[in-house]
């Protein structure tokens, strides 16, 4: 049993505060990403948690033992670091069995768990090697084999595919998570890229400015952004933000943008008294070749094909809107169209404090999401 | 034409590292096989580069006049002392001063610079007096601890440097995987820095086999082997001066030789 709880955690280099008051908690055996851009305190939270810098002040549980004051061999931790950080002085094989000859088992016991890590990680045939006769990903290979060859309760994983080429990336995405999934470890996994956090964790944290802003499972965090930071640093695009008002009350209350206004059949109690922000995905706006009611009119700046869909950038009176359209729709610069923004997948942010305002009237994507097993 | 053009700067390479080579090998070979000569080959004009006879006359003649053999253990053991106490100091020294940042580093590096600044022949007087004073003169302690002065600074800053290459990342990962700390340097830091510290005990030895002025002034009966032959230089014969060369050559070469295993130890990389 090793689920995960930081209390309060803070930690300050001179006078910067890379994490400032964290509290979260890992359950037994599930996949954490800690998500959010450079200097946000991911890495130093994991960092704390493997012992590897102390903590300021709060405490940190790893099953039910406080590890805040044990050095990290005693944290029963396994890490797998962003440079891989393979013994270049050792061959493969003698950097799988580092953990297990420190934990001084016996040598059959070691020779049968090395395979079996090497095995797991297709680089039977490397063990032989030293460090510098191989490849960057046959280099995280090791660096993965080796934390799991010790059987840590927990994996601790910092931006382990970040020094990876695009295509090799995708392809050590999909087979980690794989992995992680047969074992049985609590996994906390830090990246700055949302695309590797949705696909491939239980839960996010999405950290920024040494705090947790939000915590969520990836569709949640994607659909139903707890800030505009949130919604603007998850998803490519990001979301997009208008500034809007609403007038009018009860079922017939009406959105004004700066392109147009329209007519929103929500409860718009909860949006009395902010400043508004209108919050919507690209691929939550419809696009129309002609007016009809509650459209709101935009010119095509720039029209981007994808391949699978065609990403279009539109401006629509003041604001700027990326919008994601069919892969078979070309609408040419400088024409004209006209958005349906889909009012349950509109999302309200205060537009002083950037937080989320919760009407109820949202469709959230967990609601209507299909599992099949 | 380009072809032609490559072959000819091969050549000229060639040739430029077969005089540097000769420069440094031939007074090197001469010692040796004057060292290795009858009396009368040493005094023949022309020389002879090819030695006829090999013998160890002269050899004998040196090992066998007064307190040259005794004069060589002494080297060998201020050698040692200096090498062994400059590691053991230097490379943790070196170690601290890569890895932690505290107060006053800066200027502690900037100070081991400047003790290379004074000249020996400025601190000499004052620093014989002292060891006179504290009564260890004319011991091979006594040299051992002037040497181990002047080499000291400079391996601390070689090891510095070194550790300083080395990504701390290792280490953080050898203590995730079950190292304390020390264990951490000892497994992993310390053996990666090897040719670094072996590039420094190279030096550290030429440096005291060859130095000659401190231990000429701080001993007096008890000379190491440079001090000896200086003090002996005048009056002795030419024979007995070749095979005192070949002496104070042939140690640091052989020293060099089984240094440069871990000098050149590149772990899988293809060593040239």
């Amino acid at each position: 049993m090793a689920d995960i709880r930081f209390e309060g955690v803070h930690k300050t280099f001179g006078s910067f505060a890379a994490v400032d008051g964290v509290d979260l908690e890992v359950k037994d055996g599930e996949f954490m990403v800690l998500l959010g851009p450079s200097g946000c305190g991911k890495t130093t939270l994991l960092r704390c948690l493997a012992g590897l810098e102390r903590v300021d002040d709060g405490r940190v549980y790893i099953g039910d033992r406080d590890a805040t004051d044990l050095p990290p061999r005693r944290r029963r931790i396994a890490m797998v670091f962003q440079s891989y950080a393979v013994f270049p002085h050792m061959k493969v094989y003698d950097n799988i069995a580092f953990g297990l000859r420190m934990q001084k088992e016996k040598k059959p016991v070691i020779e049968e768990r090395v395979r079996s890590a090497a095995e797991l990680l297709h680089i039977e045939e490397l063990l032989d090697r030293y460090s510098s006769q191989l490849s960057g990903g046959q280099r995280q290979r090791v660096a993965v084999a080796r934390a799991m060859a010790t059987k840590a309760e927990v994996l601790l994983m910092d931006e382990p595919l970040s020094n990876l080429d695009a295509l090799l990336r995708l392809e050590m995405r999909a087979e980690l998570k794989t992995l992680l999934q047969s074992l049985d470890a609590t996994t906390i996994y830090v990246t700055h890229d949302q695309i590797e956090a949705l696909s491939m964790g239980d839960r996010i944290a999405v950290m920024n400015k040494g705090r947790i802003v939000q915590l969520g499972n990836p569709l949640e965090v994607y659909d139903n952004p707890a800030d505009t930071f949130v919604g603007g640093f998850i998803g490519t695009p990001p979301m997009n933000f208008l500034e809007a008002k609403v007038s009018g009350s009860g079922a017939a209350s009406i959105i004004e943008v700066s392109g147009g206004s329209f007519e929103f059949p929500g409860d718009v109690a909860a949006l009395a008294g902010h400043n508004l922000l209108l919050g919507i995905r690209a691929e939550a706006i419809g696009v129309e070749t002609a007016t009809a009611e509650g459209l709101v009119r935009a010119k095509v700046i720039v029209l981007e094909p994808l391949g699978s869909h065609n990403l279009l950038t539109v401006r629509c009176g003041a604001d700027m809107l990326k919008v994601s359209i069919s892969a078979n729709l070309f609408p040419l610069a400088d024409s004209d169209v006209w958005l349906r923004l889909e009012p349950a997948r509109i999302r309200w942010m205060d537009r002083d404090t950037g937080t989320a305002i919760h009407t109820g009237a949202e469709q959230l994507a967990t609601e209507t999401a299909v599992v099949i097993s | 034409m380009a072809l032609q053009q490559i072959r000819i700067g091969r050549a000229l390479a060639y040739v430029a590292a077969l005089a540097v080579s000769a420069f440094i090998l031939a007074p090197i070979y001469l010692i040796t096989i004057s060292a290795f000569s009858t009396f009368d080959a040493i005094y023949e004009y022309p020389r002879q580069l090819v030695p006829r006879d090999v013998s160890t006359d002269t050899m004998s003649l040196f090992l066998h006049s007064d307190g040259i053999v005794d004069s060589l253990r002494r080297s060998a053991i201020v050698a040692a002392i200096t090498i062994v106490v400059c590691l053991a100091i230097g490379t943790p020294a070196g170690y601290a001063l890569a890895r932690f940042s505290f107060r006053g580093a800066d200027p502690f590096q900037l100070a081991l610079v400047s003790t290379r600044a004074f000249p020996l022949i400025i601190i000499a007087v004052p620093l014989a007096v002292t060891y006179l004073r504290v009564g260890i003169d004319d011991t091979v302690y006594g040299v051992a601890m002037a040497h181990i002065a002047f080499t000291l600074p400079l391996t601390v800053l070689v090891t510095a440097s070194v550790f300083a290459g080395i990504s701390y990342e290792l280490e953080e990962a050898a203590m995730t995987l079950g190292c304390n700390r020390f264990s951490a340097f000892r497994r992993v830091a310390l053996p990666l820095a090897l040719p670094g510290v072996a590039a420094s005990a190279i030096f550290i030895f030429v440096t005291s086999w060859n130095e000659v002025f401190a231990a000429a002034i701080l001993t007096f009966r008890n000379r190491t082997l440079p001090a000896q032959l200086l003090a002996a230089l005048d009056a002795s014969p030419l024979p007995h001066r070749l095979a005192g060369g070949f002496f104070l050559l042939a140690p640091a070469l052989v020293v060099i030789f089984f240094i440069r295993k871990y000098l050149l130890t590149t772990w899988g990389r293809v060593a040239r």
